[in-house]
């Protein structure tokens, strides 16, 4: 025993260091959530905490199970790939509650000219007017149903 | 008490060790969605974009990004037949109340959606000195506001510039490709407000995916190659003076 004389506080100092070493990796364990690691360097439950954000906007299937009747019209026209809430906005309030929020009645001269106001810079086969000359201030739903908009097929759609 | 120290300096850190193990327990698991079974992606048809607007409307509806902040947005490109290799891009406010009209005019013009492009091999969570951004399992580049310190390394290191401190939380925010919808069956808020069917998402594990075919039919390309980044956002059509 020799070799550890007169060495009593090197020992006392490698106890110091060793208890250092404990409390940190206690403390690291209450700060370092359960689930980092899990999948990465980084916290496995953010996935979850984001993936449980309210959605705004219902989807169309949402809206097709009350309203089939409209998705029926619309599906026969040329308005048929475009969905429900790219023109009556975001309804999952409305979907989950019919009654509390009822959707606002919209403003064809607005929508339908945001995407069919003629542009040289829109691809050609896409249907373009220039609103002022095309209906002289008539709304465009006078012949237009927006739901199905080709006027020879406009009979049935809403 | 009889322990030795030679004894208390073994078993202390071994005891650590043990109660560590104990205070790790298991992570929470997701409900009915299996992060392998799906690998995110977006197709982008540039040919059929009319620039509506439309998508950047509804991102920020769905996603309460603040104004003058986009996690999608559209840009014009016009290519003048004489200087092509300096197109004149605009993109007002974004694109979200759509482009002034353009006349006929020399060159060409095109709309060129933009948005993160959950790169696989991504540049931006590579420099995040906090682990708060990450690529998850399932192929979307997501950002833990938790952890996020706001130092924006990741905002200067996105060669695509699609990220941005946000003026509230001052945490790092970005396209999450709406990974609260997709979790839950529905598309991506853009795609589902897209009246062209320009945007969609694609989800490339998923065999019935008409990607596929899709990829195999057509000359897509994605933005940057150069950069090996692994971008996973499809661009079909895209001109050769996009950047």
């Amino acid at each position: 025993m020799n070799a550890f004389k007169d060495a009593g506080h090197l020992f006392r100092f490698a106890g110091l260091f060793v208890l250092a070493f404990i409390i940190f990796l206690v403390v690291r364990g209450y700060v370092v959530p359960k689930s980092f690691g899990q999948y990465g360097h980084y916290r496995g439950n953010a996935i979850t905490d984001i993936a449980a954000h309210p959605a705004k906007f219902a989807g169309h299937e949402a809206c097709e199970t009350c309203h089939s009747d409209v998705a029926d019209a619309k599906n026969k026209g040329k308005h048929a790939h475009v969905n429900c809430e790219a023109c009556h906005g975001a309804l999952a309030k409305h979907a989950e509650d019919p009654a509390s929020v009822t959707p606002a009645k919209l403003d064809t001269a607005i929508l339908c000219a945001r995407c069919h106001t003629a542009s040289a810079a829109k691809p050609k086969g896409f249907p373009q007017v220039n609103p002022a000359d095309h209906s002289n201030g008539v709304p465009c739903e006078t012949c237009h149903q927006p739901h199905n908009p080709a006027i020879a097929d406009a009979g049935g759609a809403k | 008490m009889n322990l030795s120290r030679r004894h208390f300096l073994v078993l202390a850190p071994a005891a650590a060790i043990a109660w560590k193990a104990v205070l790790a327990g298991t992570p929470d698991q997701a409900a009915n969605y299996k992060l392998s079974d799906h690998w995110w992606g977006m197709l982008i048809d540039v040919p059929k974009c009319i620039g509506c607007g439309n998508c950047v409307r509804a991102c920020a509806t769905e996603n309460d990004v603040p104004d003058g902040y986009f996690r999608t947005w559209v840009e014009r490109y016009h290519v003048n037949d004489e200087n092509m290799t300096n197109p004149e891009v605009i993109s007002p406010d974004g694109g979200k109340e759509g482009f002034p009209v353009a006349a006929e005019d020399a060159g060409k013009y095109f709309f060129v959606p933009k948005m993160c492009n959950h790169c696989a091999d991504s540049p931006c969570t590579q420099v995040c000195p906090v682990g708060a951004t990450f690529v998850s399992p399932d192929g979307v580049v997501l950002v833990d506001p938790k952890y996020c310190l706001g130092c924006a390394y990741c905002v200067q290191a996105c060669p695509y510039g699609c990220r941005y401190i946000h003026p509230e939380k001052k945490t790092a925010d970005k396209c999450t490709l709406c990974y609260h919808r997709i979790t839950k069956g529905l598309t991506t808020a853009c795609c589902e407000n897209c009246p062209t069917g320009a945007r969609q998402l694609v989800d490339l594990k998923n065999p019935k995916d008409p990607i596929h075919e899709f990829l195999k039919t057509h000359p897509v390309q994605v933005l940057k190659p150069q950069m090996a980044t692994g971008a996973k956002a499809y661009y079909n059509g895209l001109d050769g003076s996009v950047r």
